[in-house]
């Protein structure tokens, strides 16, 4: 029996209908986001479409550019005056500060040669200008005008004149992608100026603070401490100021303190930052098992904890 | 004033619902989603940040419901996809966002047309908050974070900018004014 039109069927063949489409399409997004979560898969079509848009990335920067350069133009005379004083001043301070590190610094490595411990890297910073915050409201991104054309590598360290800003995760050509240390779940390696004691600072997502965790209720930690990362997990350099404690909540039925703290670089305020080679060219590689009566079970766990 | 009657362009104001557009020109469409994109780039900071509406969407959205043959569900998810590679998202997220909204706009779009300016702010609103929904659920999902609720500032501040945007948008494609009206 032949089947009589519907009411319904179009006068004009527009291919699928919207629904259909949606539900074609809203399904290979899910597909791809659990691609990119679980597996990161996708890193190259990520890097092809990077490279088209990193103009348009880059000239969304030009606007800014024009209006400081306008406002320079007609910032008044006594203003840049002052200014230039104000920085004068700071030159002044932190040329003896900078001589006095100069003297440490010869110090350090006469010492150091004496130990036979490896020199410390250094010097090659590279200098880069932050373009966007990234519009994710899951992560906390920032998205900076130097890529892999300039030598940024994936995990390298980001700083500005504060502190540490957070981590180098994706690089393309001309734009490098960097993740903040409020980031959940962010992890850095820190330890307490004032007395050594070393931690984890954890980022806790978007507008939370990041915290210290299991830090034990008695650790002596109070709020004001200021922690510089340790350097022990090879990617942050050790030394580099990362936070301030905030507040220590310390809970008799709890086995851990609550400790959480503010970044002390202005983490998606900072307009200029610093890239940090990782040192880890220095790590000497981890020594050979030469005990042969160890049993392949042990060297298996040994494995994993290095891993 | 002299020059602008001399090549007779039609008033800057909202076109009335009865009036028929002149279909855009392809470059014209093109041009203001290459805009919206920019616009999402700026340097946006501190409060303004937190203000900013995602310019894309609403064009996209317009264009949808203005012109569903040329920009529908699929280019919708398309500039999704460039929107995840530019903002650090995980692939995908806002490509189901915006394929959302070309699905709702291009099955509204008669509809909505026939509102003043300011009910379809308000469709405009629910539709934001509903893509952002969407993202939400997906990404909770996948054990993300809870965003701050100032995200959804943007759907609010979207949904204000719709009529000006609009007004904008269809400025070029309205009918120049007939001589009998002046």
């Amino acid at each position: 029996m032949p089947a009589l039109p519907s009411d319904e069927t179009p006068f004009f063949r527009r291919g699928p209908s919207p629904f259909a489409r949606f539900v074609f399409f809203g399904l290979f997004s899910l597909a791809l986001l659990f691609a990119d979560a679980r597996y990161g898969y996708l890193e190259s079509i990520r890097l092809g479409v990077g490279v088209v848009i990193a103009p348009l990335q880059r000239a969304a920067l030009m606007p800014l550019h024009a209006w400081d350069a306008v406002a320079a133009y007609f910032a008044s005379q006594t203003r840049i005056s002052q200014e230039n004083a104000e920085l004068r001043r700071q030159l002044v301070v932190q040329g003896a500060v900078v001589q006095g590190a100069q003297a440490l610094a010869q110090e350090n490595g006469r010492l150091r040669g004496l130990l036979g411990a490896h020199a410390k890297s250094g010097g090659n910073d590279i200098l880069a200008e932050v373009l966007y915050l990234g519009r994710d409201p899951f992560s906390q991104k920032v998205f900076v005008n130097k890529g892999s054309n300039d030598q940024v590598r994936a995990g390298q360290a980001v700083i500005d004149d504060g502190g540490v800003v957070g981590q180098v995760t994706r690089v393309f050509p001309a734009v490098a992608e960097v993740t903040l240390l409020t980031e959940k779940d962010h992890t850095i390696p820190v330890k307490i100026e004032r007395n050594g004691i070393r931690s984890l600072l954890v980022g806790a997502g978007t507008g939370r603070a990041p915290e210290l965790r299991f830090m034990s209720a008695s650790a002596d930690v109070q709020s004001g401490d200021v922690l510089v990362t340790s350097g022990l997990d090879g990617t942050y350099p050790p030394g580099l100021a990362v936070a301030v404690v905030a507040a220590v909540e310390r809970d008799s039925g709890l086995m851990f303190a609550r400790i959480t703290c503010r970044p002390l670089a202005g983490v998606d305020r900072s307009d200029q930052v610093l890239i940090v080679p990782a040192p880890t060219a220095n790590v000497p590689p981890r020594p050979e098992e030469t005990n042969e009566a160890e049993t392949p079970k042990r060297t298996g766990k040994g494995k994993r904890r290095a891993a | 004033m002299m020059a602008l009657k001399a090549i007779n362009l039609p008033p800057l104001s909202p076109a009335r619902p009865n009036e028929i557009l002149l279909p855009p020109k392809p470059w014209f469409v093109a041009l203001t989603l290459l805009f919206a994109f920019l616009f999402n780039l700026l340097p946006w900071t501190g409060v303004w940040l937190a203000l900013k509406p995602d310019f894309l969407a609403l064009v996209l959205l317009y264009w949808c419901i203005q012109q569903p043959r040329w920009i529908g569900v699929g280019a919708a998810w398309a500039f999704g996809l460039v929107t995840d590679v530019s903002q650090g998202a995980l692939f995908g997220q806002h490509a189901l966002a915006y394929s959302l909204l070309g699905f709702a706009a291009e099955y509204f779009h008669r509809r909505v047309l026939r509102f003043p300016l300011w009910q379809q702010a308000a469709h405009v609103a629910v539709l934001l908050v509903l893509a952002m929904v969407l993202v939400l659920i997906v990404r909770m999902a996948g054990g993300a974070a809870l965003p701050e609720w100032s995200n959804f500032l943007g759907a609010v501040s979207g949904a204000l900018l719709w009529p000006p945007l609009s007004t904008i948008l269809q400025w070029p494609q309205r009918p120049p004014p007939s001589p009998g009206e002046r």
